[in-house]
């Protein structure tokens, strides 16, 4: 029986798309190519109920390629319906982070101090929002210490030691479920909140995380591969949601 | 009796002072205001706070040295992630930032639309928004959840600055694209707001084809019109244009360097609104 082999890239799709199964009728929210790709890849198969936007006000009746216009709207999410839904709950965020540390506190507003930094970023954005009102994961396309840091320089999104301190009314709803990287997946599931390996995709090993990330990693004694994606999946990744290959760009294959 | 409120760029700028809180309508790099910003750019006007979700209209401001205060979530230009001057401005510690959540400037301009003092957010705990914003307090809730929540402080603004696709000469402002943003809020939150226009048209045009809900800002809240066709270029104007996005790179490009941006502004930005367009228009011709 002749194999179908899964790139990298197309491990990390899966990987995305798995932080929305079982999530019903919620907006995801992905950030980045291939979270983009794993939600649009979630909708067409585990989770129909999902609700995705153009990218602008509006969301999609249909499941386009990537860059091809959307053919049919069913609803509309300008910015402050956008928002307001962040308060609802209703919404699973895949953000990206300039840096992230063991706690899950993100940041994406500046590097050095934030008086004069020496690299202004985005700014806050929505972050603040977003990790008090709605699951929110991470998506680190180039895993590395520069990323994987002790300690983020400003705290955007925030962690669980964070939450945990500023009280009730911030761990209320705060979640922070995954964090999805071109090494492996990762999650706060220890009894301090800490961060964990999951998964390693195939052909990374314990050893190349550690050493790409600048903090101590929990990491279990039987870490097991993240899985594969289905016959089905590569045909929809491939031939439908990303026929130009654009999650290899984001994800070089080795 | 209705007026007639059609004013030009440089008589908005005109009524407004240096010292002033502006808030500027718009997000990142779509439906800014931009003709006013730079008449703002052509006056002496300085020392500014600016109320905005940052895009081209923070950059070019902050790179003319007519921010002292700038409140915001981000500065960004969209396709292209980074706001080049906003960034440099920040690196060179030359811009004093009050750095909020987005819902939080939203929460801030409501708050100041209901004339409240402040609004109650979960968004903020538990981040460096609470550290950056020593001033910022907490309220908590007088029933039996007992939470304690964010204080977004009101957003009160002198004056506001907005781009719609329409509006009649009396005020009643149109947006014809997907997504309003928070134009009518700014309008709600200021004591003077000024529309700007791509097109001014008879009350009774507005709505020939569009529904009742197009009408995003009211007259009541308006006390200028000026009509700017392509004035929220290089940013879009759904559905009248789309983003310029080759003038937007030639714009970044020339913000990396000091030399390149003293002939993008002498090229550009050195004459009015007219010889503006001209410029751009040259530029594409140029370049095609």
């Amino acid at each position: 029986m002749k194999t179908i082999t899964a790139t990298r890239a197309e491990y990390c799709v899966v990987a995305c798309a798995e932080v929305w199964r079982d999530a019903g009728e919620i907006l995801a929210s992905p950030m980045g190519t291939i979270p983009t790709i794993g939600a649009r890849l979630a909708r067409l198969t585990f989770s129909p109920g999902l609700l995705l936007t153009d990218g602008e006000a509006l969301l999609m009746g249909d499941v386009p390629a990537l860059g091809e216009p959307s053919g049919v709207t069913e609803g509309w999410l300008p910015y402050r319906q956008h928002l307001a839904l962040v308060s609802s709950g209703r919404r699973h965020v895949m953000m990206g982070a300039s840096q992230l540390d063991r706690h899950g506190n993100q940041n994406i507003s500046c590097i050095g101090d934030w008086d004069q930094p020496k690299r202004q970023l985005l700014g806050v954005r929505g972050a603040p929002a977003n990790t008090l009102n709605n699951p929110t994961s991470y998506w680190v396309p180039r895993h590395s210490t520069r990323v994987f840091v002790e300690k983020v320089d400003m705290v955007s999104g925030v962690g669980y030691d964070r939450a945990a301190a500023a009280g009730p009314s911030a761990t209320r709803y705060h979640r922070i479920p995954d964090v999805i990287s071109n090494l492996g997946v990762f999650d706060f599931e220890t009894p301090d909140r800490t961060m964990r390996l999951r998964s390693l995709h195939p052909g990374v090993t314990v050893g190349q995380v550690r050493e790409a990330t600048g903090f101590a990693l929990t990491v279990p004694d039987d870490v097991p591969c993240t899985r594969e994606p289905t016959a089905e999946e590569l045909r929809l990744i491939r031939a439908v949601i990303d026929p130009n290959g654009l999650r290899e760009r984001e994800v070089p294959s080795a | 009796m209705t007026r007639d409120k059609t004013m030009t760029a440089d008589a908005v700028v005109a009524r407004l002072a240096s010292g002033m809180t502006l808030g500027i309508g718009g997000w990142g790099s779509r439906r800014k205001p931009m003709a006013l910003v730079r008449a703002l750019l052509r006056s002496d006007l300085t020392d500014l706070t600016v109320v905005s979700y940052g895009g081209p209209d923070v950059g070019l401001l902050a790179a003319a040295g007519k921010i002292r205060q700038l409140i915001t979530a981000f500065g960004t230009l969209d396709s292209v992630p980074l706001e080049p001057h906003f960034c440099a401005a920040r690196q060179r510690g030359g811009l004093e930032l009050t750095e909020l959540d987005e819902a939080m400037v939203m929460w801030g301009l409501t708050a100041a639309a209901h004339r409240l003092p402040f609004m109650p957010i979960r968004a903020g705990l538990g981040s460096d928004v609470m550290t950056v914003n020593p001033g910022l307090r907490t309220v908590t809730s007088p029933y039996e959840d007992g939470e304690e929540l964010v204080a977004v402080p009101a957003l009160r603004l002198d004056a506001a600055l907005v781009h719609l696709n329409r509006a009649d000469a009396q005020g009643n402002g149109q947006y014809l694209g997907p997504d309003p943003y928070f134009d009518d809020l700014f309008c709600q939150a200021a004591d003077a707001a000024y529309v700007s226009c791509e097109r001014v048209v008879d009350t009774a045009e507005l709505l020939k084809d569009q529904g009742p809900q197009s009408l995003l800002v009211k007259r009541a809240f308006v006390t200028g019109v000026v009509e700017t066709p392509n004035g929220a270029h290089f940013t879009s104007c759904a559905p009248d244009y789309g983003r310029d996005e080759a003038f937007q790179r030639a714009y970044v490009r020339a913000a990396k360097d000091p030399d390149a941006w003293r002939a993008f502004t002498e090229r550009f930005l050195s004459g009015d609104e007219h010889s503006y367009q001209a410029a751009v228009a040259a530029f594409h011709e140029e370049s095609a």
